[in-house]
């Protein structure tokens, strides 16, 4: 690796760290598409969002008829909202997207009020647990965070409906492995970013969509106002899949460090997965087969029944401890995915496009 | 509270202080007449002080819970034990760091896409569990961690709140903190610091530490019990934040001396300290096996209330560490005034 190779990783790593440590909970997600906006600014020639807020990067293509390519990657990320300041200043909340609470005892939060408060999921201490307490899971709505004010103060710097995040940094773990909270799915967003640094050295023909969506985990909405607004040839979700790990099957899940899954099934269009898996094949990026019978869960799904119909892919960034604030990928499968992309990118003409509306008897 | 910042951030998981103790050793230098360190790893500060006056003996632990890791796994994830008394429910989505080159590791769980939803009424068991540390192989594994290896939670000290601190092993770093404060402070009682080892398996450090000291009583400084907190009542409590240091009487492991504890109640008193008494029998501490000791040792506890002890982040309020500071040291003045328990 050269020089210039090894700061470009660096860079693309750092994006994710950075982008991983900001907060942006379904729905609010403002502050994130303005830091990723600034980012992927001198890579692109156009950025634009629209009423959701989703951000839209467009990247030109040098063919005057070239077909167009959505890019997709959520930014929002499961957090949790308040739902009561009790007499006592503790604050009661619900989840925003789809939160084990298992994993919120004796963690550390940010409450996101009009100042930005470090809270923590309050757990007695073992000392004090009563026989019939012991070894039973807490339900949510029995949790509670204190952020160490009274409950005027709490009251002044906070409101019902207020979103709180998990308070967790980025870090580096063995071999080329990431620890972050909302890897799901700025991984994915990391891997549009390596995307469009590598279409820099790249001719392509098609006009290519890097869209940072909002509101994934609560409903696939942002995909929908993107994909409307852009009208996309076809469109790529890149979203995480889960990872090997005790207790997940192995026949449900992707191995770490071995490329991105590629997606297989309905929400797949058969030219697109061809594609993917015949330009993977040529230009040596390790991938591995994602089998998704049904709802594949991610933008992809909203973007295929978007007015009338987008052919579709989906690839998987494998990553373990979803929905946690401990979630796990690792660095190699981010860059893959990010190869394949924009090799893909470069593969695809209009007559590829039309190939899609033959029906192909070979 | 820059120490107790240190003191939280270093690592010391029982039996495993080391790391802990050459920080107090840092500290306590500038203060002491003679340092040591004993077969089990508790390290004695010495101060003369007037010989004609009562020596003191004041202990807080170094140690602190954590885990130690029992195996590596095929596929590079470790297994563990825990060491001391930890809830099982606060391990999932912790940071470890583990061992001395803290190799920082996660405790991950399986994600709700792969659940039922009667799943999340159940418990993980610890033993169930593991810690990644993205090692790909029981190979890779072994280059970075051994079984043996201590794993400590990874929190960051810092402020929140109205005057309070969030870190981890309040318990009981607050105490060394105590301990050290009182160190530094100007007055003519001998004093026997000992910061204990092993306090957390059993009470181990101080039961050798007293014997050898002989000291004519005994304070313990612990970061202690504190429950305030919704979901339990409040005759539950322990101890509530901000209403001062806590004085104990009686636990699992002891019950306080009578005469030092009016003491301390009179001088808050007459002071306008505010304090606390220690509303729980539950949890024991060092002044068990001090205040057993050869023929007795006349031995009470104070401490800083601690919410959330034994997981990976406590919090405390800096005015009940101030106020237990103050506490102490009156005491130590009516012992050059000539109180005696």
């Amino acid at each position: 690796m050269n020089d210039r190779e090894s700061s470009k990783l660096q860079e693309g790593k750092d994006f994710l760290s950075q982008i991983c440590e900001a907060h942006g909970i379904s729905g609010a997600e403002d502050e994130l598409g303005d830091m990723v906006a600034w980012a992927f600014e001198p890579l692109v020639d156009e950025i634009r969002t629209d009423a959701l807020r989703n951000v839209i990067m467009l990247r030109r293509g040098s063919a005057d008829n070239g077909p167009s390519v959505m890019l997709a990657a959520h930014m929002d990320e499961i957090g949790l909202a308040v739902t009561k300041i009790e007499d006592e200043g503790f604050i009661r909340f619900t989840a925003v997207g789809g939160v084990d609470p298992r994993n919120l005892l004796a963690k550390e939060v940010l409450v996101l009020g009009r100042r930005t408060l470090p809270g923590i999921v309050g757990i007695k201490p073992p000392h004090l647990i009563s026989p019939d307490e012991r070894g039973k899971a807490i339900k949510r709505e029995d949790m509670f965070i204190d952020v160490g004010l009274d409950a005027d103060e709490v009251r002044k710097q906070v409101s019902v409906g207020d979103l709180i995040a998990f308070d967790r940094s980025a870090e580096d773990l063995a071999g080329d492995r990431i620890t972050a909270k909302a890897l799901d799915d700025r991984a994915g967003v990391a891997a549009l970013y390596e995307a469009a640094l590598r279409l820099q050295d790249l001719r392509h023909d098609a006009d290519i969509y890097l869209v940072a969506t909002v509101q994934e985990e609560v409903g696939l909405r942002g995909a929908m106002t993107s994909t409307y607004g852009i009208r996309p040839d076809m469109g790529i979700a890149v979203d995480v899949g889960l990872a090997e790990m005790p207790g997940v099957p192995e026949e449900r899940s992707l191995k770490m460090g071995k490329g991105p899954g590629i997606g297989q099934g309905a929400n797949i269009h058969p030219h697109l997965h061809e594609k993917l898996v015949s330009v993977a094949k040529q230009q040596r990026i390790p991938n591995q087969k994602e089998v998704i019978a049904h709802r594949s869960g991610t933008d992809a799904w909203a973007m295929q029944v978007t007015r009338s119909g987008v052919p579709t892919a989906v690839l998987s960034i494998p990553l373990r401890y979803m929905h946690t604030s401990v979630e796990l990928v690792s660095w190699s499968d981010v860059r893959d995915t990010a190869a394949l992309m924009a090799e893909f990118c470069g593969s695809v003409d209009r007559e590829f496009v039309e190939g899609f509306y033959h029906e192909n008897t070979g | 509270m820059k120490i107790l910042a240190r003191l939280s951030e270093a690592d010391g998981v029982a039996g495993d202080e080391q790391q802990v103790r050459k920080l107090i050793r840092e500290f306590a230098e500038p203060h002491s007449d003679d340092m040591r360190v004993d077969a089990l790893g508790n390290l004695m500060v010495t101060r003369s002080g007037d010989p004609d006056l009562p020596a003191v003996m004041i202990a807080a632990h170094m140690d602190e819970v954590g885990l130690m890791i029992s195996h590596i796994q095929k596929n590079g994830l470790l297994k563990f034990y825990k060491v001391g008394g930890i809830d099982d429910r606060v391990l999932p989505s912790s940071v470890v760091r583990i061992g001395e080159d803290k190799v920082a590791g996660v405790i991950g769980a399986k994600p709700v896409h792969a659940q039922k939803p009667s799943e999340w009424k159940k418990v993980i068991p610890y033993d169930k569990m593991f810690i990644d540390i993205g090692a790909q192989s029981e190979d890779e594994a072994q280059k970075k961690v051994k079984p043996g290896d201590y794993a400590a939670f990874a929190t960051e000290f810092g402020e929140m709140g109205d005057g309070r601190l969030k870190g981890k092993a309040f318990d009981d770093r607050a105490g060394c903190a105590m301990l050290l404060e009182i160190l530094s402070a100007d007055h003519s009682v001998p004093l026997q610091a000992v910061f204990t080892v092993q306090e957390e398996i059993g009470l181990r450090g101080s039961q050798v530490a007293a014997w050898d000291l002989k000291p004519d009583l005994a304070l313990v400084f612990e970061g202690t019990t504190c429950a305030d907190i919704p979901e339990s009542e409040e005759h539950g409590y322990s101890t509530t934040m901000g209403e001062g240091p806590a004085i104990s009487i009686m636990d699992r492991t002891s019950v306080a001396h009578r005469g030092i504890v009016s003491q301390l109640v009179k001088l808050a008193e007459e002071n306008d300290v505010p304090f606390q008494f220690r509303r729980s029998t539950a949890g024991g501490n060092d002044a068990g096996p001090i205040h057993l000791t050869r023929e007795g040792i006349p031995t009470a506890t104070v401490s800083t209330p601690c919410r959330y002890i034994h997981s990976p982040v406590s919090v405390l309020k800096e005015s009940d560490f101030e106020n237990g500071v103050r506490l102490i040291e009156l005491f130590l003045q009516s012992i050059e005034r000539g109180f005696r328990p």
